[in-house]
């Protein structure tokens, strides 16, 4: 017997997958040329599946700011939010982000499924109940099995699933409804004010994820329950630095008046080291850079807008009927087309992400293409180009 | 034991499901025996908890193997109302 022995399965589907000159799970970026270009294999490659939503990875103020923070604090704190490594930039990074969201509270974890991890985990007590979307990211499902809480999924979006659930459990018993704005495997996005209106008519607390919505939806950038004026029926935004942000890390932000008492009762907020100061330094930059980059969200729609128009002109099979979101999800009939389409379009120089069963809903096998705000509009009519000759050479039908 | 009643419901279920057409007994296991991946499971829980109108916790789930399993779960919760 081996420990690894479980894993057969996992380890045949992985080899049975018939790459032949490049394999999606391998790729090694060896040169970023920008936002939205990298040499890979020697090959110089359109971007098209990243989170960088906003291109701030290159922001000049969050570079100029982050190299400052490594001469000033030094490489990393080496200890926990709770001990050692709370620099002052931690507390203005939380200011920045509570103020952002026109919230009272915020915590800074160190990555974003962390910020799941810790908020889910920690509210979820033993006589408490979870209630979450099928398809919610596994930070949320990690977050369910790390707290004591008794867990109940409804149906992906579907409000009335959701209230038939809500119904039948105890009207006295403490709730949470966890949704995301955006999902991210389909960049579908959540009707976040019917969800948000019915768990409160259940009395739940809510917590809504705008990892992938953060900067872009909402006239403020805060995210979908913005752009649905529901804000107000939000009890924890939980989001991320590693999308619009353009670095790592995570938040959660609430008005609730007891907030701060996780910060004593949250393990991965607690058990980890901090961000590191150049990081923070960096994150502040590029949030003050989001409050004030309407140029940039006009233009990411428009490159969304574009891409969803171009592909589905062309006949692909698109997981939304319009560009709810940056993320643009093409359905491939199998595995076989799909690694086929994934491997000629990146030698055609564009990188998409290969989305396969377990990480995507109802075992599709998707391309997931996610737009930045500083691609041009030629590069994404290239890679409208890219993927229609991509369709002719493997032999992928298209609608007419 | 479950009552019969309840299993027979639980059959009637799972049978559009029963793409093997497998002989469906208390013993019989969702993974092994029907072949269900995660997905189809999750379907028919949903199913499972309209039927009895109950809820029928994630957290449980690993534990219900068989039908039986399955069908006892569904009853304590039932009569605990």
């Amino acid at each position: 017997m081996d420990l690894l022995d479980k894993f057969d399965a996992v380890a045949e589907l992985r080899a049975s997958l018939p790459f032949e000159k490049a394999d999606p799970f391998t790729v090694v970026m060896d040169e970023i040329i920008s936002e939205t270009e990298a040499v890979i294999g020697g090959r110089r490659t359109i971007l098209a599946g990243t989170n960088n939503y906003m291109g701030m990875t290159f922001n000049e103020e969050a570079i100029t700011a982050a190299k400052q923070a490594l001469d000033d604090f030094g490489t990393g704190t080496t200890g926990s939010r709770s001990l050692n490594g709370t620099y002052a930039s931690h507390k203005k990074l939380e200011q920045t982000i509570a103020d952002f969201y026109g919230m009272e509270h915020c915590m800074v974890f160190s990555t974003g499924y962390q910020a799941n991890l810790g908020m889910i985990s920690a509210l979820g007590g033993k006589d408490d109940y979870v209630i979450i979307d099928a398809d919610s990211h596994a930070s949320i499902y990690d977050g369910c099995s790390m707290s004591n809480a008794t867990i109940v999924r409804f149906k992906h979006n579907d409000v009335e699933n959701m209230e038939r659930r809500l119904k039948r459990l105890p009207e006295d018993a403490c709730k949470l409804v966890v949704i995301e704005g955006i999902y991210s495997m389909l960049g579908d996005a959540a009707p976040v004010k019917e969800l948000l209106e019915v768990a409160k008519k259940y009395g739940c607390m809510t917590l809504v994820d705008e990892a992938h919505s953060m900067g872009f939806c909402g006239e403020h950038g805060r995210g979908v329950a913005e752009a649905e004026g529901v804000e107000h029926l939000v009890d924890f935004y939980v989001g991320t630095f590693s999308k619009s942000v353009g670095t790592v890390g995570g938040f959660a932000v609430s008005n609730h008046p007891k907030f701060d008492v996780l910060r004593y009762t949250s393990r991965p907020y607690i058990f980890t080291a901090s961000p590191p100061p150049s990081v923070v330094a960096g994150a502040i930059k590029a949030i003050e850079a989001i409050k004030n980059g309407g140029n940039r969200r006009a233009h990411l729609w428009e490159n969304a807008k574009r891409l969803h128009a171009g592909l589905k002109e062309a006949g692909f099979d698109l997981c939304t009927d319009k560009a709810e979101s940056p993320i643009i999800a093409v359905h491939l009939p199998d595995a076989m087309i799909g690694t086929k389409f994934w491997e000629q379009l990146f030698l055609e120089g564009v990188y998409v992400n290969m989305a396969a069963p377990p990480a995507t809903p109802a075992g599709m096998f998707l391309m997931r293409v996610s737009v930045c705000a500083q691609h041009t509009t030629e590069q994404i009519d290239e890679i409208i180009k890219r993927f229609k000759i991509t369709a002719e050479k493997v032999g992928l039908e298209l609608k007419a | 034991m479950a009552k019969a009643e309840t299993i027979e419901k639980i059959y009637e279920l799972i049978e559009p499901l029963n793409k093997k057409g497998i002989d469906l007994a208390p013993d019989v296991t969702f993974a092994s025996d029907l072949e269900l991946d995660s997905l189809t499971v999750m379907d028919l829980v949903a199913e499972i908890e309209d039927e009895f109108d109950i809820v029928l916790p994630l957290n449980l789930l690993p534990e219900l193997e068989t039908i039986a399993h399955v069908a006892d779960a569904v009853e304590k919760i039932v009569d605990k109302g």
